[in-house]
């Protein structure tokens, strides 16, 4: 499967901590890909990297083109890695604008399209014709993605006064509705519900299967990384441990080591 | 909520309902400019009611409003569905109602103090200040910038109309767009080293702005008159025609064959600012349902989000400095017209404070909480004028109360800029 991102080298350093220590690794093009390791390994600053929220100490972020041609994403800066390379992310202690409703959020995600149709608010100011279909295309949008999401009877209840697993799924809605090519979720599940889990992995395969989406994200619950993902990649102390498919990653002895290493001591302990 | 949406009344009985609110608020209203009348009496200034011409105020009202009412529904249902949000909530139709009333009451005020000079000065003070208030809100109620050197964009402004009009013979609609851009221009001057701060930083370094304009007007004395201010400038006329007792040409009396009365003019400029209160009032309200306002909001609620949804935060808050500081520009070319002499005296912390209090005090991002904020930090202090000693103990204690009452302001709550599900949305 071709790549869609190559991450090459990358190093993240925080004053004395170095939280990426030249990582490479692969997202292929349509599938799943689950990262996932103890606290700390670094899997946010990863993220924070390749959305651009941090510019890395070194290393590349390349991101394929369809038509084959490369670019490299440490280049680009903030908003313009939704805007430009359309990788949109969602966050681990969850981001909404908690005093707008719903469908306010998920319009805000497609402020691009809609500030280009207003003209710059001159249009909208207008109200012509070609604003007012820009926006119901918009609204119909964002009405899908909550149908597909479950979120249909929230759209117009402010974000902040949804329970904590509604608020995850609005996040993922908001982040669908930025027409990602990319979406990186980082800790989808935590704090969900049994129900609500089982809930998160169909729709994960459905957004590799019907939308044709490349996905890309963080977890802890093994029942989810185990049930979705085509490919896991395991990082410790910012570096790769081991990568490959489910299965296999989960008889890795280096990541039985690292990733229950604290419960093997407890029993060397005890 | 299905059982909900089938116990929903009746258009019938929702048109009752908000007719019946429109009354009251507009009885209310109508209380004092109706209901009572001052007559004189031997010398003596007597107060005598009216009930019959109120009770006619009343029913007038009720009806015209369901009239309206039928006549607006009527409209709505030929455009999309998401437009029929009339009837959201009873909290929506008690604002537009309770907005319905203080537009008529502010149009129909001079009709019955038109020859009290004080009232309608207070009431140019009040639209000044709500003008104000509603340019900020942009800034702070809806972008969250905490901006403490506002009155800086207002003091660009009347300078501006001042200088071009004494010096260059702009007049007042001429200078007004200019005042406007120069402020807005100010604005991104300002926004662009401060786009990194947030919060407490940014409202010292937007204070010291505001203090920096105020003491350059001071101390740059061949430029604006430092201390001494700028005096002789032009008021505004009725569309050419001067508020003068005699002119060259013809005056707006001799024109409209009235008896000469100073009143004429401060009408005028009460109704100007009026004008251009609901102008801005316009221009706020339709931003804030566009990608503009919504993401101004966005930004206040979330800046990070924001960013990784591909939002350019820099144009963001530049496009919320430049728009408020664009209002009260506007409003300084009023200020400047209507009191004929400026000086930096007019334009300290004291005004960016009360102009935020307004805005706080409103319930931030709430245009209906902004005038009644103004209202009572305008209206406030004049009552109270005669417990001289203890005027600003009342206002400190009222502010207190009203924060300590409604922490969120006095109307916190925020209207949605669009809904998916009107009729859902009255559900419990
Ligand atoms: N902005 C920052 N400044 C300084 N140190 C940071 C910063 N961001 C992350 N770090 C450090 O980098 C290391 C990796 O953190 P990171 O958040 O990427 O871990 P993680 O794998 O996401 O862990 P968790 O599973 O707990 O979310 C940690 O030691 C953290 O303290
Ligand atoms: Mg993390």
């Amino acid at each position: 499967m071709t790549p869609l991102v190559t991450v090459d080298h990358l190093v993240m350093r925080f004053g004395g901590i170095t939280a990426i220590d030249g990582l490479s690794l692969q997202v292929p093009r349509g599938a799943i890909t689950a990262i996932i390791g103890p606290n700390g390994a670094g899997k946010t600053t990863l993220f924070n990297c390749l959305t651009g929220f941090y510019r890395p100490s070194a290393g590349r972020i390349l991101l394929h083109e369809d038509d084959g041609s490369e670019r490299d994403l440490t280049r680009l800066k903030g908003h313009r890695i939704a805007r430009e390379a359309r990788i949109v992310r969602t966050f681990q202690n969850i981001r909404l604008f908690g005093g707008m409703t719903v469908l306010e959020n998920l319009l805000v995600a497609q402020h691009q399209a809609l500030t280009r149709a207003s003209r710059f608010a001159l249009a909208g100011l207008l109200h012509t014709p070609g604003y007012r279909r820009a926006e119901r295309e918009a609204i119909e949008l964002a009405r899908r993605w909550l149908a597909e999401l479950g979120l249909t009877a929230f759209a117009d209840t402010p974000a902040g006064a949804l329970p904590y697993g509604t608020q995850r799924r609005v996040e993922i809605a908001r982040a669908l509705c930025a027409r990602p090519r990319l979406l990186c979720l980082d800790e989808p599940a935590a704090g969900l519900n049994p129900r609500e889990s089982a809930e998160l992995k169909a729709l994960l395969t459905a957004l590799r299967d019907a939308h044709g989406l490349t996905l890309l994200f963080i977890e802890h619950d093994m029942s989810v990384v185990m049930n979705v993902s085509d490919h896991v990649v395991v990082m410790n102390f910012g570096r790769k441990i081991a990568e490959g498919p489910p299965e296999a990653v989960r008889r890795d002895p280096e990541v039985i080591r690292a990733y229950l290493g604290e419960e093997d001591e407890e029993a060397a302990d005890a | 909520m299905t059982a909900a949406a089938l116990a929903a009344p009746s258009p019938l009985a929702l048109r009752l309902r908000d007719a019946l609110a429109v009354t009251l608020l507009g009885g209310l209203l109508a209380l004092p400019f109706i209901g009572l009348v001052t007559v004189e009496e031997g010398g003596a200034l007597a107060v005598r009611t009216r009930w019959s011409a109120w009770a006619m105020t009343l029913a007038a009202i009720f009806f015209g409003r369901l009239a309206l009412r039928a006549a607006l529904d009527a409209w709505h249902t030929r455009r999309p569905a998401r437009k029929r949000a009339a009837f959201s909530s009873t909290d929506a139709v008690l604002r537009r109602a309770a907005g319905t009333s203080l537009l008529a009451a502010a149009l129909l005020l001079p009709v019955f103090f038109g020859d009290n000079r004080y009232v309608i000065d207070t009431a140019t003070t009040l639209g000044i200040y709500v003008m104000l208030g509603w340019g900020l809100n942009v800034v702070v109620g809806l972008a969250g910038l905490l901006d403490l050197g506002y009155v800086a964009f207002y003091a660009v402004g009347a300078y501006t109309y001042a200088l071009l009009s004494t010096q260059f013979g702009w007049s007042f609609w001429e200078a007004l767009p200019a005042a406007g851009a120069l402020a807005a221009l100010f604005g991104i001057l300002l926004g662009y080293p401060v786009l990194r701060l947030r919060g407490d930083y940014l409202a010292i370094v937007t204070l010291g702005f505001g203090e920096i304009i105020r003491v350059v007007l001071l101390n740059w004395t061949s430029f604006s008159g430092g201390p001494n201010g700028i005096g002789g400038i032009p008021r505004p006329s009725f569309f050419g025609l001067p508020f003068a007792r005699s002119a060259e040409g013809q005056t707006f009396h001799e024109f409209f064959g009235l008896e000469f009365s100073p009143m004429h003019r401060l009408i005028f400029l009460y109704y100007l600012i009026v004008t251009l209160a609901l102008l801005t009032h316009a221009l706020v309200s339709r931003l804030r349902v566009l990608p503009t306002g919504r993401a101004w909001e966005a930004l206040r609620e979330d800046e990070i989000a924001c960013k990784s949804l591909g939002i350019n935060t820099t144009t963001v808050k530049l496009s919320a400095f430049a728009t408020g500081a664009m209002l009260a520009g506007f409003a300084g070319v009023f200020f400047a017209a209507r009191q004929g002499f400026i000086s930096p005296e007019s334009f300290t912390f004291a005004e960016s404070a009360t102009i935020l209090a307004i805005v706080v005090l409103g319930g931030m991002g709430s245009q209906l909480g902004v005038v009644l904020a103004a209202a009572v930090l305008v209206v406030l202090p004049e009552v109270g004028r005669q417990f001289a000693d203890y005027r600003m103990l009342v206002f400190g204690a009222a502010m207190v109360t009203i924060m300590a009452v409604r922490p969120m302001g006095l109307l916190a709550r925020r209207e949605p800029t669009v809904r998916l599900n009107p009729a859902r949305s009255s559900a419990p």
